[in-house]
C-alpha cells in the first residue's frame, strides 16, 4: 500500500502544474478579454484583392 | 422581398438612418450624408467592404460631426495618452464609443490595410476599446485619430481618460486567492475523505501524512487567500466598527489553529477541509458581488464632458492649448458644436448658445458682444471668438464641484442589513462562545476549551456573508437585462429605502425629440415652399418641419440664407419666405407656451408650427409612483412655460422651476433633512450637485455611452416605465436577503448545539458548511427570479 504515498505526491505535483498553468494564463492577460475572441472566430479571413 | 426592397431604399446603407430627402448614390448603394458616403468609399477602394457583409448598416451617422484633432500634434497631449512610446513605435489605447457588432471589430482589426504603418490593432469588445500599436516615423497620433475619424469610428478623448489612465492599475488577486483557495479545498477534501470513512490501525501512517498536507494546505488558504479577512476586522474594530469580517475572521483563525494542534498533538484530524471551504465560498461570494460595467463609468465629472484642448488665438496663429494650461487673458475660438469650456466674454461672431446641459434650459440663448458667456454651453451657430475670464477649475459651472457633497466620501450613507445584523451577530456570538465555555470551566477545562472553539467554527457567519453578494448579483443581472445599470450592489439595497422621487425635465422627463403641437393652415403649394426652404436647414425644428411635412417634394429655389438664430430667408417659385423666430419674421407674439417657428410668405403671415418637448413613454407610470406612498418632486432649471402642459403629472405645488444647481443641491438636503430618503433622477452637469448629495443619484441617459453626470445608477430612458417595477423589485430582494438570514441562522442553530456540548465533529462541520452554503445560493438564486418574473423583469 505505500504505493499510495508515491500516487499522492503524484497528483499533488499535477495539480501544483495545472495551478501555475493558471497563474500563467492569468498573467498573459489571457482571461481580460472573455469575449471578443468568440467573434474574432466567426470573421472570415479574406486576402486582399489584387488591384 | 418587394417589402424589404423599400425598406432598403429609403435607409442609408451605411448607418441605417432613414432620410427625408434625395439620398446620395455610390455604386447603386443609397447614402444619408456624405460622411456616410465617404466612409463607404475608403472601404470599397480599400477592399473592405465586407465590413457590410456582416452586419446590415453597421456604420455611425455621420450627418452632424466634425472632427478637430489639431490638438493631437501637441507633445504634451500624445505623451498623457499613449501608453507606450520609443520614438519608433508607440501603442496607444482609444475608448470608442461606436463599436456595437462583430463588423466593428472585423474592420478595425483591418487597420493594417488602411495604413500599413499601423502594425496592429486589437479590439476589447466589452470594454469598447482598441489598442493600436503604430509606426511613429511614418504616422502620426492625429493621423491615426483622423483615419479612425475617417472610417465612421470616432475615438472618445475626454481630459478624464488622460487622467484615468494614470491611476489605472492595482489591481487586486482576488482570482488568484479564489485558484489558491480552490486547488487548497479540493485536495484537502480528498486527504480528508479517509478519515471520515474510517481509517483502520493499521493505516495510521496515512492519517498522519494526511494530516501534515492538510496543515501544508491550510496555510496558503489562511495567510494568503483568507489574510484580507484579518486586516479588515482589524482595521474595522480599530474603527469601533463591528462588521461582518469580524466573526469570520475570528472562525478562520480558530479553525486553523484547533486544526493545526490537533494534528500536530494527534488529538483529531482537525477541520482543514471546512476551513478551506469556508475561505474559498466567501470569496466566491466577493468575486460574485464584483461586477463591472467596462463600458459605462459612473464616475464622470464636467472634466469628461469638456474637450482636452481649445484653440487659441495667438496674434493672427490659431494654437491648440490643453484645457488645463487656459488662463485669463487668452482670446479662445469656439466654432459649432464646440463646448465653451470657461467663462469668457463674446469678442466676435453670432452666439447662439445651447445650455440645456448645464442649466436645463431647453432653447439655445442668443448672446450679444460683451456679455459673459458660462462655461459648459455648446455653440451652435458659425464660429466665435471669446477672451477668458476664469481659468477652467474656477468657472461657474466648476465651482459646482467645489460643494462639499463632492468631496465627502459618499459610501455607506445607509448601512445595509448586512451591517447591521452583523453587530448583534458577532456580540451574540462571543456572548455564546464564553458561555459555554465558562459552563464547561468548572468540569473539563479541555472540554471547554474545545466548546468554545467549536462555537466559533459553526457559528461562522459563511452563509450569512453570503446571501447578500448572492442575491444582489442576480437582482443586477435583472436590472442589467432591462437598461438600468447599478454601480454596484449595495445600490439594491438603497434603491428598496428610497421614499422620495425627484426629477430633472430637460433629458430626464423630455427627450431630446420635439413634439409638433400646432400645424399652420398651409395649401398644398405652400407645404412645398416650406419644405423646400427647411431642407437645407440642419436646425432641429427645420428637421422637424421636413419631417411633419415629409415626402412634399422639393422645388428649385432662387435665393436660400440661414440666418443663425434666427430663421430662414428664402426665395422659392419666385415667393419670398421667411421663416424663422417672431422678431425675424416681424410678428407679434402672442404669449404662447413652447417655442414656435412662424411662416410669412410674399410679406403675408400664414401661419406658425408650435413645437413642444415630447416626453418620454413612461412618465405616466412613475409619476403614478405618487399614489403609491412615493412623494414625488419636479425641480427644473427651465422657465416654468411648460407647467400647464406638466399640471397632468404632477401636483402644482411639487414643481419647482429656475432652480440653480445650487438650489437643486439644497432641495435635497433639505428634503433629507426631514428624514426622507430621495432618489434624484436627471441626467445633466446642472444635476451632478444633486445627485451627489441625494440617497441614490439616478443619471438618465438616452445612450449609456454618452457623458452623464456622476451617479450611482445609470437608466436608459427607454426604461423609465418600468421603474415602479424596479423599486418592487428592490423591496423584495430585501426580503429575500431576509428569508436567507433565518435559513442560515437556522443552520447555526443546528451546528451551536453540537458545538455547546463539546463534541463537534470534523464530519458534521464539514457536513454543514457546504450544505448551508449550497442551500443559500440556490434559494437566493431562485428567490430573485422568482420576484424579478413577478415583476415582469426577466
Amino acid at each position: 500500500m505505500s504505493i499510495i504515498f508515491f500516487l499522492i505526491g503524484c497528483s499533488i505535483l499535477l495539480a501544483l502544474g495545472f495551478l501555475c498553468a493558471f497563474f500563467w494564463a492569468q498573467r498573459q492577460g489571457q482571461h481580460d478579454d472573455l469575449y471578443t475572441p468568440s467573434v474574432r472566430i466567426l470573421l472570415d479571413d479574406d486576402e486582399p484583392k489584387e488591384k | 422581398m418587394i417589402a424589404a426592397d423599400i425598406s432598403l431604399d429609403t435607409t442609408c446603407y451605411h448607418c441605417g438612418e432613414e432620410f427625408d430627402d434625395t439620398p446620395l448614390v455610390f455604386d447603386d448603394k443609397n447614402f444619408c450624408c456624405a460622411g456616410c458616403g465617404g466612409v463607404y468609399r475608403i472601404l470599397s477602394q480599400n477592399g473592405l467592404c465586407n465590413y457590410y457583409s456582416y452586419n446590415q448598416h453597421p456604420g455611425a451617422n455621420r450627418a452632424k460631426l466634425d472632427g478637430r484633432f489639431e490638438y493631437l500634434d501637441e507633445p504634451k497631449i500624445i505623451s498623457d495618452l499613449v501608453d507606450y512610446t520609443d520614438g519608433s513605435i508607440t501603442i496607444a489605447t482609444f475608448y470608442i464609443p461606436h463599436i456595437h457588432c462583430s463588423s466593428c471589430i472585423w474592420l478595425l482589426e483591418q487597420l493594417n490595410r488602411l495604413n500599413p504603418a499601423i502594425y496592429y490593432s486589437r479590439i476589447d469588445f466589452l470594454k469598447k476599446q482598441i489598442n493600436i500599436r503604430f509606426d511613429t516615423s511614418k504616422i502620426s497620433l492625429r493621423e491615426v485619430v483622423e483615419l479612425l475619424y475617417d472610417i465612421g469610428y470616432e475615438p472618445l478623448i475626454s481630459l478624464q481618460d488622460v487622467i484615468k489612465q494614470q491611476v489605472k492599475g492595482g489591481k487586486d488577486n482576488l482570482v488568484k486567492k479564489i485558484a489558491v483557495a480552490g486547488f487548497c479545498f479540493g485536495n484537502v477534501m480528498l486527504l480528508s475523505f479517509p478519515e471520515y470513512l474510517g481509517l483502520s490501525e493499521y493505516e495510521k501512517d496515512f492519517a498522519r501524512l494526511f494530516g501534515i498536507l492538510n496543515i501544508l494546505f491550510s496555510i496558503p488558504v489562511t495567510f494568503y487567500s483568507g489574510w484580507e479577512y484579518f486586516t479588515s476586522a482589524y482595521n474595522n474594530l480599530k474603527n469601533r466598527i463591528l462588521n461582518i469580517d469580524f466573526p469570520l475572521a475570528l472562525g478562520i483563525a480558530v479553525l486553523f489553529l484547533r486544526t493545526v494542534i490537533e494534528i500536530v498533538t494527534n488529538a483529531g484530524p482537525g477541520f482543514a477541509d471546512t476551513l478551506c471551504g469556508l475561505v474559498f465560498f466567501l470569496l466566491v461570494g466577493k468575486f460574485v458581488q464584483r461586477k463591472t460595467y467596462y463600458h459605462i463609468s459612473f464616475e464622470r465629472d464636467y472634466r469628461s464632458f469638456f474637450p482636452v484642448a481649445v484653440q487659441v488665438l495667438d496674434g493672427e496663429r490659431e494654437k491648440p492649448v490643453p484645457l488645463a494650461e487656459i488662463s485669463t487673458g487668452n482670446r479662445i475660438l469656439i466654432r459649432h458644436n464646440e463646448i465653451i469650456p470657461a467663462d469668457a466674454i463674446l469678442l466676435k461672431g453670432n452666439a447662439l448658445v445651447d445650455f440645456s446641459f448645464v442649466t436645463g434650459e431647453a432653447a439655445p440663448v442668443e448672446k450679444v458682444l460683451g456679455e459673459v458667456i458660462y462655461a459648459g454651453g455648446r455653440q451652435t451657430g458659425g464660429a466665435l471668438e471669446l477672451e477668458v475670464i476664469k481659468p477652467v477649475s474656477q468657472s461657474y459651472l466648476t465651482q459646482l464641484w467645489n460643494n462639499e457633497a463632492f468631496t465627502r466620501q459618499k459610501q455607506n450613507r445607509m448601512q445595509t442589513f448586512n451591517e447591521k445584523v452583523s453587530k448583534h451577530f458577532s456580540v451574540v456570538l462571543l456572548v455564546i462562545a464564553f458561555g459555554s465555555l465558562l459552563f464547561w470551566l468548572p468540569i473539563d477545562w479541555q472540554r471547554g476549551l474545545s466548546a468554545f472553539t467549536a462555537v466559533l467554527i459553526v457559528a461562522c457567519p459563511c452563509a450569512l456573508a453570503l446571501s447578500t453578494p448572492f442575491t444582489m448579483s442576480a437582482a443586477l443581472g435583472v436590472f442589467d437585462r432591462n437598461r438600468f445599470y447599478l454601480k454596484n450592489t449595495a445600490v439594491v439595497e438603497q434603491l428598496a429605502r428610497i421614499d422620495t422621487l425627484v426629477l430633472d425635465k430637460t433629458g430626464t422627463i423630455t427627450t431630446g425629440d420635439i413634439d409638433v403641437a400646432g400645424v399652420p393652415v398651409l395649401s398644398k403649394m405652400q407645404q412645398r415652399m416650406v419644405y423646400t426652404a427647411c431642407i437645407n436647414s440642419s436646425h432641429p425644428m427645420s428637421r422637424r418641419i421636413c419631417k411633419h411635412l415629409g415626402g412634399s417634394g422639393k422645388l428649385p429655389f432662387d435665393s436660400y440664407e440661414e440666418i443663425p438664430g434666427k430663421g430662414i430667408s428664402a426665395k422659392v417659385n419666385a415667393h419670398r419666405l421667411l421663416i424663422g423666430s417672431a422678431a425675424f419674421t416681424g410678428v407679434a407674439t402672442t404669449g404662447e407656451s413652447g417655442a414656435s417657428v412662424h411662416i410669412v410668405i410674399d410679406g403675408a403671415y400664414v401661419g406658425a408650427f408650435r413645437f413642444q418637448n415630447a416626453y418620454r413613454d413612461g412618465l405616466n407610470e412613475v409619476t403614478a409612483l405618487k399614489d403609491k406612498k412615493y412623494q414625488l418632486f419636479l425641480l427644473s432649471g427651465d422657465n416654468d412655460k411648460e407647467r400647464d402642459a406638466l399640471k397632468q403629472f404632477f401636483s402644482a405645488n411639487t414643481m419647482h422651476f429656475n432652480q440653480s444647481p445650487q438650489q437643486k443641491l439644497d432641495f435635497i438636503r433639505i428634503q433629507q433633512l426631514t428624514g426622507k430618503k430621495v432618489m434624484m433622477m436627471g441626467d445633466g452637469l446642472n444635476d451632478a450637485g444633486a445627485l451627489k448629495q441625494s440617497d441614490l443619484g439616478v443619471a438618465v441617459t438616452d445612450n449609456v455611452n454618452n457623458f452623464s453626470p456622476g451617479s450611482d445608477a445609470i437608466l436608459d430612458g427607454r426604461s423609465l416605465s418600468k421603474l415602479p417595477a424596479f423599486l418592487s423589485f428592490s423591496k423584495d430582494t430585501v426580503k429575500v436577503i431576509y428569508m436567507s438570514f433565518f435559513i442560515s441562522l437556522t443552520y447555526n442553530l443546528i451546528g451551536l448545539s453540537f458545538a455547546f456540548t463539546g463534541k463537534l465533529s470534523p464530519l458534521i462541520a464539514a457536513i454543514l458548511m457546504p450544505l448551508s452554503t449550497a442551500t443559500i445560493i440556490s434559494f437566493t438564486s431562485i428567490a430573485t427570479h422568482v420576484a424579478a418574473r413577478r415583476r415582469k423583469l426577466s
